[in-house]
């Protein structure tokens, strides 16, 4: 019963938070939303038998993407339009196209026949790094590999210039001189 | 116990938050939150599922949770290079607006 009565909190908050980091003006309130949906869900893999997960997702997350979200709100805003953020001129069209995919979610969901919550052992951080390292060693060495290059693509782009001339003058439209 | 419905429910619910998001807000960096929330809502139903199927013939099976880990990285690289995209976009549009960015649109 309290396992319920957790979940269901957890779960209350969560969507709080989601809202709120889809529809706040304000962004550095959006990004602050967005950490605590993401430490949320780390104590939801908690409870679902992820412990491993959850330390990552803390780590990674909160330590990581919140940050470099909050540098990118700070460096990017004007000091005279903070909080002024517009919405999609085509907005009603979007929101009926997520409505549609959630109305098919649903559909799919209350159609299957989903097993109650089995209890089993939360899974250990050995055994994820045995399995890494043997089963999907591959996909692991990929996935290095995709990192090394999301982190040289990162430096590229983030680069004042190139060396010598400023190809981005090029397309520059009425924008600082 | 609690049916396994709720969890998945919940990423379901989860992921439309996101996709509703980047369907109509149009500043990038909310774009990139909503697409984090939705990459959330998945690694969710990938632990919901490894719980439903967490004994495959006696065996432990921990799929589900590497796969969230392998999403958990391509995260991360994602807000790395869209961040750097960010900030290019903001030198040289001085807007993080994604309306304002239609070049290679048709």
């Amino acid at each position: 019963m309290t396992e319920s009565l957790i979940f269901f909190a957890l779960a209350a908050f969560i969507l709080l938070g989601a809202v709120r980091v889809v529809a706040s003006r304000d962004l550095v309130h959006a990004v602050l939303w967005l950490a605590v949906v993401l430490v949320l869900t780390a104590v939801m893999f908690l409870m679902l038998g992820a412990p491993f997960l959850a330390g990552v997702q803390l780590l990674l997350y909160t330590g990581g993407v919140i940050t470099l979200m909050l540098f990118g709100v700070m460096l990017t805003r004007r000091h005279h339009e903070i909080g002024v953020e517009v919405d999609s001129s085509r907005r009603l069209p979007g929101a009926l196209g997520a409505l549609a995919l959630f109305g098919a979610m649903a559909c799919a969901i209350f159609r299957t026949d989903l097993p109650a919550w089995p209890s089993s052992a939360p899974v250990s951080a050995l055994e994820i790094g045995r399995a890494f390292l043997t089963d999907h060693l591959i996909a692991f060495e990929v996935l290095s590999i995709l990192l090394l290059a999301a982190m040289i693509g990162a430096i590229v782009l983030g680069r004042q210039s190139d060396f010598g001339d400023e190809p981005e003058t090029v397309y520059r439209k009425g924008g600082r001189p | 116990m609690l049916p396994m419905d709720h969890v998945i429910a919940l990423s379901a619910i989860l992921f439309t938050i996101g996709v509703l998001g980047v369907a109509t807000r149009r500043n990038l960096i909310v774009i990139l939150m909503s697409i984090e929330l939705m990459l959330n809502a998945v690694n969710l139903a990938f632990v919901g599922f490894n719980r439903i199927w967490s004994q495959v013939d006696g065996v432990a099976a921990i799929d589900g949770q590497i796969f969230v880990l392998m999403v958990i990285a391509v995260a991360a690289a994602e807000v790395a290079v869209g961040l750097g995209i960010l900030l290019a976009m903001f030198r040289n549009r001085d807007s993080v607006n994604v309306e304002e960015v239609n070049l290679l649109k048709w």
